[in-house]
């Protein structure tokens, strides 16, 4: 294990329940079990679609992974370019240690500025530091303008899901909100919104537009930072981050470490595998890219906040590390079975979903209960692996996290257990006398079904347990061919 | 028409696997029927016992080492090793190595990277070693084929099982719905996760219910047990079946 920090827990999801739990009271939500499960599916479909009709798709992804570790692997040199780069460019680089750090650089370069306001590109390194919550603090209010961004801070919810963070609530829900919580911030909603999606993406255009024209400070995130050319990158489909990311005149984005791709030529099998991983789209509507500060022509002043918060602790490790590939595409939350039937919020972080549940605990590290459970809220299904355009071995990660967990000795009855099977398993002898116990069970319960063994409830609650048989194979082996 | 060339020339061994043992021994006893019926040579080594699985996806790899360890000692000599699960061949082929791997046993790795490669799957081994799909099954009813995700996404097992199906006389094979879908059994996470695990299974049921199936197959006990254990407390009246179980029956030996 590395000794380099791990990220703290924000004050959001300390002593958050472990991963069953809030399973389980997620489960019960049928709304929103319908609202997930037509979403993932409708999200899921179009992907399957627009990744079948490039027939390069394995070699795609393959350059992908090999440009994230390329630059994984040499991370400081490409760091150290990256600051060259971009203030070669009129742009100035500040480096952020930790979720504490970064808040205070862009707290302190708003005041700065003078302002009581900022509008924000969808983020999710600003989400992970809970920059929104920093501002508050300080008197500045932070305006979300992608939609469902803005969708969520209007319930005073948290997202569940990377790509379409309110993906938990449905048309209705959201006319009901923009109706209910839009005058209190701007512009409020006309009175006679409907629940169709014209007039709430109109709706929504309305109460942004005022903000956009006014706001003087914008904060983002990027998508990449390329090296060599001192390049950030925007990918969305809305345009509302172009409004912030070319309208206010200062602009502040923050960039966790691992964004960094070598050079220019990397972003060609990006741009073509993160659209058609997210969206399910061949390309996305808008792509900004800016390169520093250029006279007259958008933001006159160009922050940008490297940071690390825990990324660090993950590189250290050999095999994680290839989370860190990780483009925040969100097709492993749209294919996972799992996801798909609790959604997001019952992981814990930003970050949800079979990537969620590999890197919050690399990131965070393994001291909280709902950290602890993470890597085994997955039934390896593989589906994420499938899916991720980066080939990012999600299940091979999560085992590897589980036997972290194992090794701090988390639960004491699992790792006797395990232990006393290791032993037996160790010899077929030994396996041939614990075979016993079946058989005996097998000849007293003969063909009844069984549907109540003690200590198995979570089994037997809901599905009957198989009828041991009379006799093993093993058994029935020697019998018949008379060897042993 | 069955059509094979007996492959007595290969030293075959069954994994029966320690699950199949215990609690599914007709499914190893069909294994075997079915590969002397194709002409094969079958020895079921007793020495053997568990791929480890379970110890290593809950997070004990290192408990597991001595299982990998008799696993190549076990079957290091045969021709082919067969066994009747998925799970357990993905278990060998994909972790062996990063076990021996991981407790600092390069040696023990690189004799799993010998070995591993001629363990099979039975779909596997009887398309693509044995060279057959249709085995002279007959087994008339209507059936459904849930296709397990170590099967699917591990082994990459493919339309394997569905061709053998296809041409067993006598079957109603239709579609299920979703069928790539994980059924929610995961190993340990049936019960750690035993919420979302039934919430999983429920639909992956419902699905079953829906092709109007009398008999659910998959080449994995432990999935089959977690779906038949939901259709069983439903009361649906649909049973559940090793494909090996399927393949093996005939006119004189029904399953």
């Amino acid at each position: 294990m590395s000794t380099l920090p791990v990220q703290q827990t924000s004050p959001t999801f300390v002593g958050m329940p472990s991963f069953p739990e809030a399973a389980r009271e997620a489960l019960a939500n049928t709304q929103q079990r319908d609202n997930l499960r037509n979403a993932t599916h409708t999200i899921r479909a179009k992907r399957a679609a627009v990744v079948a009709e490039v027939p390069e798709w394995e070699s795609l992804r393959v350059a992908g992974a090999d440009a994230k570790d390329e630059a994984l692997t040499h991370l400081g040199d490409y760091l150290e370019q990256l600051e060259a780069s971009l203030t070669a460019n009129g742009a100035t680089v500040h480096w952020a240690r930790d979720a504490d750090e970064a808040n205070a650089i862009v707290v302190e370069i708003a005041r700065a500025k003078g302002v009581d306001e900022v509008v924000k590109v969808k983020s999710m390194a600003t989400q992970e530091i809970e920059l929104n919550e920093a501002l508050e603090a300080a008197g500045i209010a932070a305006w979300e303008t992608d939609l469902a961004e803005l969708i969520v801070q209007l319930f005073g919810d948290r997202p569940s899901h990377i790509l379409v963070p309110a993906i938990h609530r449905n048309r209705t829900e959201i006319r009901d909100v923009f109706l209910r919580e839009m005058a209190k911030v701007g512009r409020p909603a006309p009175e006679d919104l409907t629940d169709e999606p014209a007039r709430l993406a109109e709706a929504a255009r309305l109460h942004l537009r005022e903000k956009f024209l006014r706001a003087r400070v914008a904060v983002s995130g990027a998508n990449f930072a390329v090296a060599d050319t001192g390049t950030l990158v925007v990918v969305e489909s809305e345009g509302n981050g172009r409004m912030c990311l070319t309208l206010p005149e200062t602009l502040i984005s923050v960039v966790g470490i691992e964004k960094v791709l070598p050079t220019w030529d990397d972003l060609a099998p990006m741009l073509q595998l993160l659209p058609r991983s997210s969206t399910g789209e061949r390309m996305n509507p808008y792509t900004t890219m800016w390169s520093g500060v250029h006279d007259g022509d958008g933001p006159q002043e160009v922050h940008v906040v490297l940071l690390d918060n825990g990324r660090s602790h993950v590189l250290a490790d050999t095999v994680g590390r290839q989370a860190l590939r990780c483009i925040r595409c969100s097709a492993c939350l749209n294919v996972c079975p799992v996801y798909e039937r609790t959604g997001g919020h019952a992981y814990g972080s930003v970050y949800p979903g079979p990537i969620g549940a590999v890197l919050n605990p690399q990131l965070r590290g393994t001291a909280s209960e709902v950290d602890q459970s993470l890597p085994y809220a997955s039934s390896l299904c593989g589906a994420c692996f499938d899916a991720c355009p980066v080939r990012i071995n999600i299940p091979e990660l999560l085992v590897e996290l589980r036997g972290t967990v194992a090794e701090q000795g988390g639960h004491r009855a699992e790792s006797a257990a395990m232990k006393a099977a290791a032993w037996v398993l160790s010899d077929p002898r030994r396996l041939a006398v614990a075979q016993r116990g079946a058989t005996t069970a097998g000849r007293l319960v003969g063909d009844r079904t069984v549907r109540r063994v003690p200590g198995l409830g979570a089994w037997t609650d809901a599905r009957d347990v198989p009828t041991p048989p009379k006799e093993t194979f093993r058994q029935w082996w020697a019998r018949e061919r008379g060897e042993s | 028409m069955m059509v094979t060339t007996p492959r007595t020339d290969l030293r075959v061994a069954l994994f029966a696997t320690c699950f199949n043992d215990t609690m599914w021994p007709e499914t190893p006893k069909a294994t075997v029927r079915l590969l002397e019926r194709l002409g094969c040579r079958v020895e079921f080594p007793a020495a053997q016992t568990c791929c480890g699985q379970m110890l290593t996806n809950t997070g004990y790899a290192g408990e597991a080492v001595p299982l990998v360890r008799r696993f190549v000692d076990v079957f290091g000599d045969y021709d082919a090793v067969v066994a009747p699960s998925g799970s357990c061949v993905g278990s060998v082929r994909d972790q062996h190595a990063m076990v021996a791997r991981r407790a600092g046993d390069e040696g023990l790795a690189s004799e799993v990277e010998q070995v591993a490669p001629r363990v099979h799957e039975l779909s596997e081994f009887l398309v693509d070693v044995l060279g057959v799909t249709d085995v002279g099954a007959w087994f008339p009813h209507r059936v459904t084929y849930h296709p397990t995700c170590h099967s699917l996404r591990l082994l990459r097992v493919g339309d394997r099982p569905l061709q053998l199906l296809r041409a067993v006389e006598g079957i109603d094979l239709v579609e299920l719905p979703g069928a790539d879908e994980c059924c929610g059994f995961g190993g340990t996470f049936a019960m750690k996760n035993s919420d979302v695990s039934v919430a999983m299974g429920t639909d992956k049921a419902a699905h079953v219910a829906e092709t109007g199936a009398e008999v659910v197959v998959a080449g994995d006990n432990s999935c089959l047990a977690h779906i038949g254990g939901i259709l069983g407390r439903q009361g649906a009246g649909i049973r559940s079946l090793h494909l090996a179980e399927i393949l093996a029956s005939t006119r004189e030996e029904p399953a």
